[in-house]
């Protein structure tokens, strides 16, 4: 198929459409508010449905009453407009629902910016919400790579019967790339596939009565809700890590960023090779789960010196970093928080600095 | 190659669109390219940028810190950028709109009346490709004919009337320049 | 020869109510399940049950049924019905539900039209965390969150929710009604099947507000409890038909 040049935010949302996604609800927030612009053009024609929900609150709880009827549907929003519908992801998760969450990050607290951030990491990948629960999170490094990630989000929830959340930072949500986009896939609501969806019920139909619900009162019912959840975390642990490995094959040092982030390092890194410095990139994929091995094992590596980690916020992936690595190597940090994007001068400086430091 | 080139301008003046045309013809050859705009509250009447990487390798940052050409359609544009172009690059001033200099000394600066030449050829708003014209007649990356097919295709059937004023526009934009 | 003169309705399970006694909540989920029945809509019956005394109402509804977040049950109906066009979908929710937490999303469920059946119960005061204020509850009344009585310069007047739900443009169908004796009984019945047939007939929002009591937390015995609605409540929230639109 042909490439289309194609903005981030319409990518994600033709893509969901692609992956069979045919219920959308969200409400207006830059910078990610292509997405429901281009569900509201598309979907109608379609015979799927978009909804402007009343808030961010409202959208979550439709995706749970979606979801909850066995439909493939997603919502996206921005930092503040996730941080509102955290309560209903958890609710999600707690009631093990498969949805689509798509956060085009902004810089924050507060209202913060409107411009790129990775603040939202920790928020993402430890819970977000109350309880003892993880989505899985994605987060892509081009418009190519949201797009095949939707799919393969769409089918991980479907799969784990878990939430997951696409984080793109707002450049890869307003940037233009070319990109290749999947063929439709088609999705039917299944009752034998997803046998605990509320589809309407009698006591003929074959299947228990369907209670999509989150709430076990009982101490030992609530304690085998919560097994059961880490029972999958492990399975999505063992089959779903992925991550990108650059140059990593001689490295002397390692750089660790994701998102736009990542390929500004991959930049830098290919200038630092002119410059007889070797670098390799670790870039996680999936942010939770999070790499760990594959980030050891780098660190670990004969002759890696060190390890530096570089994000669009304080510091927040630094933390997995240096669980991962153990104190075996030393972890430098790059980053801003806010929306000052770290430049390839500062990652070649950052390296360099490293490098003197050790020599 | 890699090129790095900053179009920027008031909101309205076109400058969004003259950066995705360029991205659209590059992928039409092939190549690897990518367009950023500057968003929010600065699209209302404030000015409005793009970064567009067009290169022969995939592109690692589609973020622009240093410039290899700026196109400039208005004062405050020169003013903000001209100092993130790299020695030796290219500054395309719309000197319609703009009535100083560059600073830069160090650079190939070209000074076009590219509202002027638009009101001439009888297509007022086509001064974004103009300037395009003029940059493309001094940095080919692209062929023409792939950009004329690039501004075909994103204006699409629906606005195809505007087809023959863009073409003539981009077309003086590059005779200014050659 | 024995004959059968009673049979508990099929939408409701087995499973014994935790309601306290004297508390009308069974009566509304029989007569919420006794119209499902009634109108044949068992099997395409969807629930979404609250945050409140009601929390359980899933266990009782012998229907697929859904547990929402404390006041967003009218947002999980609306993913419900829109992804199952021809489900009866109903939520079941308290005064703190639906009349403070989940004001936004009742209103905006009601102005979208949203094809869905509310049974809100009105008990003017918070039942499950144990006699708190809520927003219905009347001026004066003792609750353990006002306990010299609720103040109207302090926290306003209660809200009369049919009322206001009953000026949008969206609600199709607004009955207060309350259970204080068999025939205020019987007419809530009969406007819970006309809240129904509404949705049925694709008309809009729709919804009835029952009037309820709760002795336990009033401090009152189930017969007082009813004299206490019928001198107090009723004045204040008038029962009657508030909306009824024809498509």
């Amino acid at each position: 198929m042909a490439k289309v040049l194609m903005k981030g935010n319409e990518a994600i949302a033709e893509a969901a459409i692609r992956a069979g996604c045919r219920y959308f609800f969200g409400y207006p927030i830059t910078p990610q508010t292509e997405v429901p612009e281009y569900m509201s053009r598309v979907m109608p024609k379609i015979g799927g449905c978009f909804l402007q929900a009343e808030s961010e609150v409202a959208a979550i709880n439709m995706v749970y009453g979606a979801a909850g009827a066995g439909a493939r549907v997603m919502t996206s929003s921005s930092s503040p407009g996730v941080s509102l519908k955290q309560e209903g992801i958890s609710y999600i998760a707690g009631a093990e629902l498969p949805c689509v969450i798509v956060n085009v990050m902004r810089g924050g607290p507060g209202l913060g910016g409107i411009q790129a951030s990775q603040g939202d990491y920790f928020q993402a990948t430890k819970g977000g919400g109350h309880g003892d629960y993880h989505l899985v999170v994605y987060a892509p490094a081009s418009v190519q790579e949201v797009v095949d990630l939707m799919g393969v989000a769409f089918d991980t929830a479907d799969r784990y019967r878990n939430p997951v959340m696409v984080v793109a930072d707002g450049i890869i949500g307003q940037m233009m790339e070319p990109v290749e986009l999947p063929e439709p896939r088609e999705y039917r609501i299944d009752p034998a596939k997803k046998p605990w969806a509320a589809t309407g019920w009698t006591p003929e139909s074959g299947r228990e009565r369907a209670v999509i619900n989150s709430l076990y009162i009982e101490i030992e019912e609530l304690d085998e809700l919560n097994m059961r959840l880490q029972a999958r975390y492990d399975e999505i642990r063992k089959n779903e890590t992925r991550w990108e490995s650059y140059q990593l094959e001689g490295a002397e040092f390692v750089a660790c960023a994701y998102g736009t982030v990542a390929r500004i390092c991959k930049a830098a890194i290919d200038e630092l090779r002119e410059e007889g410095i070797r670098v390799g990139l670790l870039r996680p994929i999936t942010l939770w789960p999070f790499p760990e091995k594959a980030v050891r094992e780098a660190a670990m590596a004969d002759g890696v010196r060190g390890v530096l980690t570089v994000e669009l916020n304080a510091g927040q992936m630094l933390e997995d970093v240096r669980l991962a690595v153990n104190g075996a190597k030393p972890v430098s940090f790059l980053g801003h928080p806010g929306s000052k994007m770290p430049t390839v001068e500062e990652i070649k400086s950052a390296i360099r600095r490293m490098k003197e430091e050790q020599a | 190659m890699l090129e790095k080139v900053l179009f920027a301008g008031f909101g309205g003046q076109g400058m969004l669109l003259a950066g995705e045309f360029l991205a659209e013809a590059g992928m039409e050859e092939g190549k690897h390219v990518s367009w950023l705009p500057s968003y929010g509250p600065e699209m209302r009447g404030g000015t409005a940028n793009c970064s567009v990487c067009v290169s022969d390798r995939p592109i690692a940052s589609p973020v622009i810190t240093s410039a290899d050409c700026i196109v400039a359609m208005n004062r405050p544009s020169l003013e903000k950028f001209e100092s993130i172009v790299v020695p030796g690059g290219l500054i395309i001033v719309n000197s319609s709109l703009i009535d100083i200099p560059s600073t830069r000394t160090d650079c190939d600066v070209v000074y076009i009346p590219a509202s002027e030449i638009a009101e001439r050829i009888e297509n007022p708003k086509g001064a974004n490709v103009v300037i395009l014209g003029a940059l493309l007649g001094k940095k080919p990356m692209v062929r023409q004919e792939t950009m004329a097919e690039a501004i075909r295709h994103i204006l699409g059937e629906r606005k195809a009337r505007f087809l023959p004023g863009n073409l003539r526009a981009l077309a003086a934009g590059m005779e200014f320049v050659s | 020869m024995s004959q059968t003169i009673f049979k508990k309705t099929g939408m409701l399970t087995d499973v014994p109510f935790h309601y306290c006694p004297g508390c009308t909540h069974g009566v509304i989920h029989r007569l919420v399940a006794e119209v499902i029945e009634e109108l044949g809509m068992q099997d395409r019956a969807i629930g979404v049950a609250p945050v409140g005394c009601a929390v359980f109402a899933y266990k009782y509804f012998n229907c697929d049924m859904l547990e929402a977040a404390h006041g967003r049950a009218p947002a999980v109906a609306t993913g419900v019905k829109r992804v199952h066009n021809d489900a009866c979908v109903f939520t079941y929710q308290g005064d703190g539900d639906l009349a403070s937490i989940g004001t936004a999303e009742i209103v905006h469920a009601a102005h979208r039209g949203e094809k869905i059946t509310v049974i809100f119960v009105n008990n003017a005061i918070y039942g499950m965390t144990g006699g708190q204020m809520a927003p219905t509850t009347l001026v004066g009344q003792k609750t353990t969150t006002s306990p010299y009585g609720r103040d109207r310069d302090w926290c306003g007047a209660p809200i009369r929710m049919s009322e206001m739900l009953a000026t949008i443009d969206g609600s199709a169908f607004i009955e207060r009604v309350a259970l204080n004796n068999p025939a205020n009984i019987m007419r809530a019945k009969t406007a819970i099947r006309k809240a129904f047939l509404c949705q049925k007939e694709g008309r809009g929002f729709s919804m009835v507000e029952v009037l309820s009591t709760c002795p336990t937390n009033w401090g009152l015995s189930p017969v007082e409890a009813m004299k206490w609605l019928e001198e107090n409540m009723i004045p204040y929230y008038p029962l009657g038909n508030f909306k009824d639109k024809e498509v």
